[in-house]
């Protein structure tokens, strides 16, 4: 049987249902901490298989950490889950609308600024309202709704202030008329294997079920299950978690999470997740 | 599984199925810490790292 490794920087429930049922079903799932850990380019491919086996999960809660350790585990020759190019394009908000508007999947009207002047003939030309959301992170936060020009100035000045090398990109989006909730589907190959209606909570308009939102077992039917795999498929694949929203002409991707959290998918739906992201990868391994 | 805050020298227990790498709160002092590592019925813990701007999922 293939060796499996998860590589993480923070145990989170996923994480530890990643564990608990590898250890159930049998399977060799070796948890890596990327923190303690030296990426030596120089060692040979031997030393490799035995730190991290034949294929390695993802994990880690850091964007940059991951995916930086994932370039290093690619260039050594083993397969990870997700690929780096997978992880590049889901981790940036940017890069992503970018592919999906390129892919012609539906997706919320989005502009890209870099500066904040031209953020804010950006958000003229979305008009009122419109979003601001940072181009890495995630939940939800600094996610903020652009009421109108007298909150857009107030917001795009402290974005403007701000010196992070991330804060210059401005990334504006038109806000979604739906209602108060949004979809997450997550694929595990070329699976749907959960879909959930996440509901806001009462005082805020996000839906991110770490922002304290609802979630629902949502029924998948065949345009949704076909959109949701088309996404999947155009991006490279792996495990992900699709979002998608409610538009007045259908559904809208919005976002896809390369390290997907699926501790509310899997206590609505009873589907056993951690199960099938680790036998998708088994299945993998032996490719 | 006994534990000694870094932090503030509390000692608590965990729970046996704790993991390296879980966080963990510090009952008396509510630090945020990491377990690395569990050995012989004691558990090691660091203070956890603070949350980044690229953390999500």
């Amino acid at each position: 049987m293939p060796r499996l490794a998860l590589l993480y920087d923070r145990i989170r429930w996923e994480e530890k249902e990643l564990y608990r049922k590898a250890k159930e079903k049998g399977i060799e799932l070796k948890l890596v901490d990327a923190k303690s850990k030296v990426a030596d380019p120089y060692v040979g491919e031997e030393a490799i298989r035995r730190l991290y086996g034949d294929l390695v999960l993802q994990r880690c809660i850091s964007h940059m950490r991951g995916l930086h350790y994932t370039a290093y585990l690619e260039s050594m020759g083993l397969r990870v889950i997700n690929s780096f190019k997978v992880q590049n394009l889901c981790g940036n908000k940017a890069l992503t609308s970018l592919f999906l508007i390129k892919k012609g999947i539906p997706t919320p009207r989005t502009l890209l600024a870099f500066s904040q002047e031209a953020a804010g003939d950006a958000v003229e030309r979305i008009g009122y309202p419109a979003v601001i959301k940072p181009v890495i992170g995630s939940w939800g936060r600094m996610v903020l709704a652009l009421k109108d020009r007298e909150v857009a100035q107030a917001i795009l000045e402290m974005r403007g202030s701000m010196q992070g090398p991330f804060d210059s990109i401005f990334y504006i989006q038109e806000f979604v008329k739906r209602p108060p909730r949004d979809i997450r589907a997550i694929v595990v190959g070329d699976e749907v294997v959960s879909c959930i209606y996440r509901y806001a909570p009462s005082k805020d308009w996000r839906t991110n079920v770490a922002r304290g939102g609802r979630a629902e077992v949502c029924p998948i039917d065949d345009g949704l299950e076909d959109l949701v795999l088309r996404v999947a498929d155009e991006l490279g694949g792996g495990v992900l978690g699709v979002d998608l929203m409610e538009g007045e002409s259908g559904l809208l991707v919005h976002e896809v999470n390369s390290t997907v959290e699926f501790r509310g998918a899997a206590s609505v739906s009873g589907r056993d997740i951690a199960g099938a992201i680790l036998e998708y990868a088994l299945k993998e391994a032996k490719r | 599984m006994d534990a000694e805050c870094p932090e503030c020298g509390a000692k608590f227990t965990l729970p046996e199925d704790v993991v390296q790498g879980e966080i963990v709160t510090c009952p008396d002092c509510g630090v945020d810490l990491e377990v690395v590592g569990v050995k012989g019925g004691k558990v090691e813990l660091k203070v956890a790292e603070a949350v980044g701007e690229d953390w999500g999922e």
